[in-house]
């Protein structure tokens, strides 16, 4: 690991710009509040916690990501604040209203795709919008504007397994924008891409993103992913899945694929593989065996 | 497919055709000296040589005939021969039916008890798949009923349903309505999950929820199910017609075996399964035009394209192309700006 040896600034440091741009998004009003949450399974005497004391303020327009090893919880977390599972304990509220079950207002994005295999891709970003109570017209006409955001317009008559995987996750993206919710939640949306494809999904994302009013809380395992994308990271460890920080990111915007080798993202990157994948002492712990009949000697 | 057909074929013609594989019997067409040989009766082969070795040590008449075998597998030709004869003949009585009165008349029984059926079967199987509430209330009693064998239900019909073709249906509708329930019920229920959560992000609830996303979610699988279940009811049918007064096919099936004309017997089962088959797969081709999102390049309608043919074209739209479509990055960022 050559990240060690470089020298590197404090992943704290910020430049004035970034700075002032944090001081801006805090005069925000938040958006998205939970507040000591709590997710157990099981029933309540052995109960297998989840994550307990996750609290976190977004505020608007923010783009949060959520990383840590897998079963800290995060996906939970996601579905809590969609209202596909129920929390524990603890509270959410949004717009400081608390939520129950899922809604319109908190849109979602998932790893599957999950587009509506009978409809037409202009009639899946149309599905929300009819639920909505639009007409056929207006609902129509909107729909085609989010495609065009997406470059899909041209798609709009094709069922969604004539698209490729990249496609079907824009068309699913246009779909959770259409409803203008609070925020957008993204579980994973681009862990099924291929490496090349999520790089150009992960432009195109900050690109939408730049254009509309979307507060995104986006739960990934791609530490660069949430590197270039985010305006603040949280990470969580497990067992118990806990929040252990939640870090501001130093890489100035508007972002590029140029910054993955600057000071400031590898800083960032070291202190989020540190508590990711912490020095391991199990190896050392590991009885050695010695092949000496082989004559081998382990070093 | 065409050779799952051949093969037993083969065997049916070999078995026919190629003397003295097995033909048990031999027909005699010359009594000779025999006393209780008669012309066109068939004995079997031991006692024909055993008569002739007799007359020969005799010096009588020698009794004639060729080797056959039994009546109740005519030659492959005889049956083909039967399939265009027995729409011809008329019955032997003034009231017997003619064969395609007989088959008009059973799939006439068939198709109302399948949609009878169907008309209660099909939104009970969508409720108790789509809600536990429904699923508790119904199917511990639809899965005790089940078991119950729908021709145990015969007698019971005719007397309450009188003896024409009333019982007939009840019975079709009873072989098949609970099947049906549980089975869409199972259907239904298989719906992604995540569809679901999907569609509930997207502001879906309630009832809405039901005819938007589980519905035709699950419409195709709830349209193969049919298909199995219309099977299921014509293997009913036969055991329907023969309560009350004997009808349709089964009529006719049993009259030309009372008549020893089991050319005629074998015509008309190969004649339901000729139906059936058609049946099935007219409904697999239509399924390909009213679900076009099941269509897939590889596979579904290709099978098909040949009844395609027959019948008028699905409408495709014409931007429509049949492989995935690539994605043009650059060309595509610029759209997007």
């Amino acid at each position: 690991m050559s990240l060690g040896e470089l020298k590197l600034p404090d992943y704290r440091e910020q430049t004035p710009a970034v700075a002032a741009r944090f001081e801006r998004i805090r005069q925000r009003p938040v958006t998205l509040k939970v507040r000591n949450l709590k997710k157990c399974f099981g029933s309540n005497g052995d109960a297998h916690i989840v994550f307990d004391n996750v609290s976190l303020d977004i505020h608007r327009r923010e783009f949060i990501c959520v990383v840590g090893a897998s079963g800290c919880g995060k996906s939970t977390l996601a579905r809590i604040v969609a209202g596909l599972d129920e929390a524990t304990g603890g509270s959410i509220l949004l717009d400081e209203k608390p939520v129950a079950g899922p809604g319109p207002d908190r849109g979602m994005v998932f790893q599957g795709y999950t587009l509506f295999p009978w409809l037409t891709v202009r009639r899946n970003v149309m599905f929300g919008l009819q639920m909505q109570g639009r007409d056929q017209n207006t609902a129509q006409s909107e729909a085609r504007q989010w495609l065009d955001m997406v470059g899909l317009g041209k798609f709009e008559n094709l069922y969604p397994h004539e698209l490729s995987g990249g496609m079907k996750q824009r068309v699913a993206i246009a779909r959770a924008l259409a409803n203008n919710p609070r925020i957008l939640i993204m579980d994973e949306p681009f862990a099924a891409l291929d490496a090349q494809t999520r790089c150009q999904m992960q432009s195109y994302l900050l690109q939408i993103w730049k254009k509309v009013d979307a507060t995104i809380l986006f739960i990934t395992h791609d530490l660069d992913e949430a590197a270039y994308l985010s305006d603040r990271i949280l990470v969580m460890a497990s067992n118990p899945g806990r929040v252990v920080e939640f870090i501001e990111n130093p890489v100035p915007r508007p972002r590029s694929d140029a910054q993955f080798l600057s000071p400031e993202f590898l800083a960032l990157k070291k202190r989020l593989e540190e508590h990711i994948h912490p020095p391991s002492e199990v190896a050392e712990k590991l009885p050695m065996i010695k092949l000496t009949e082989a004559g081998d000697e382990v070093e | 497919m065409v050779l799952s057909f051949l093969v037993p074929l083969a065997l049916w013609s070999a078995l026919s055709y190629i003397p003295g594989l097995w033909h048990p019997l031999v027909h005699v067409t010359d009594a000779g000296s025999v006393d209780y040989f008669v012309t066109d009766m068939d004995v079997p082969r031991a006692t024909f040589d055993q008569e002739v070795v007799k007359a020969r040590a005799a010096g009588q008449d020698l009794p004639k005939g060729y080797l056959v075998n039994p009546v109740y597998l005519p030659a492959p030709h005889k049956v083909l021969f039967a399939f265009y004869t027995a729409f011809k003949t008329p019955p032997r009585l003034q009231n017997e039916p003619w064969l395609h009165e007989s088959l008009g008349h059973s799939i006439r029984t068939i198709f109302l008890g399948f949609v009878m059926s169907s008309i209660f079967g099909l939104p009970l199987g969508i409720l108790c798949g789509s809600y536990r509430f429904f699923a508790k209330l119904q199917e511990p009693f639809i899965e005790f009923f089940r078991y119950l064998p729908a021709p145990a239900f015969g007698a019971l019909c005719v007397a309450i349903l009188g003896i024409d073709d009333a019982p007939k249906i009840a019975i079709i509708f009873i072989g098949t309505f609970f099947q049906q329930v549980l089975v869409i019920g199972n259907t239904v229920r298989k719906v992604d999950p995540a569809l679901l959560e999907a569609s509930q992000t997207l502001g879906a609830r309630g009832l809405r929820l039901m005819t938007r996303v589980i519905i035709p979610a699950s419409i195709t699988d709830i349209y193969t199910d049919m298909r199995i279940l219309l099977g299921w009811a014509w293997t009913y049918l036969i055991v329907a017609e023969v309560v009350g007064t004997m009808s349709g096919i089964t009529l006719f099936i049993n009259q030309q075996a009372r008549y020893r004309h089991f050319e005629n017997v074998y015509a008309a089962i190969a004649m339901i399964g000729i139906i059936g088959l058609s049946t099935d797969m007219f409904l697999a081709w239509l399924g390909t035009v009213l679900f076009p999102w099941k269509r897939r390049a590889r596979s579904g309608s290709s099978k098909f394209k040949w009844i395609g043919k027959l019948l008028p074209q699905p409408p495709v739209s014409a931007s429509e192309p049949t492989k995935p479509v690539e994605e043009k990055p650059a060309a595509e960022l610029n759209v997007a700006r």
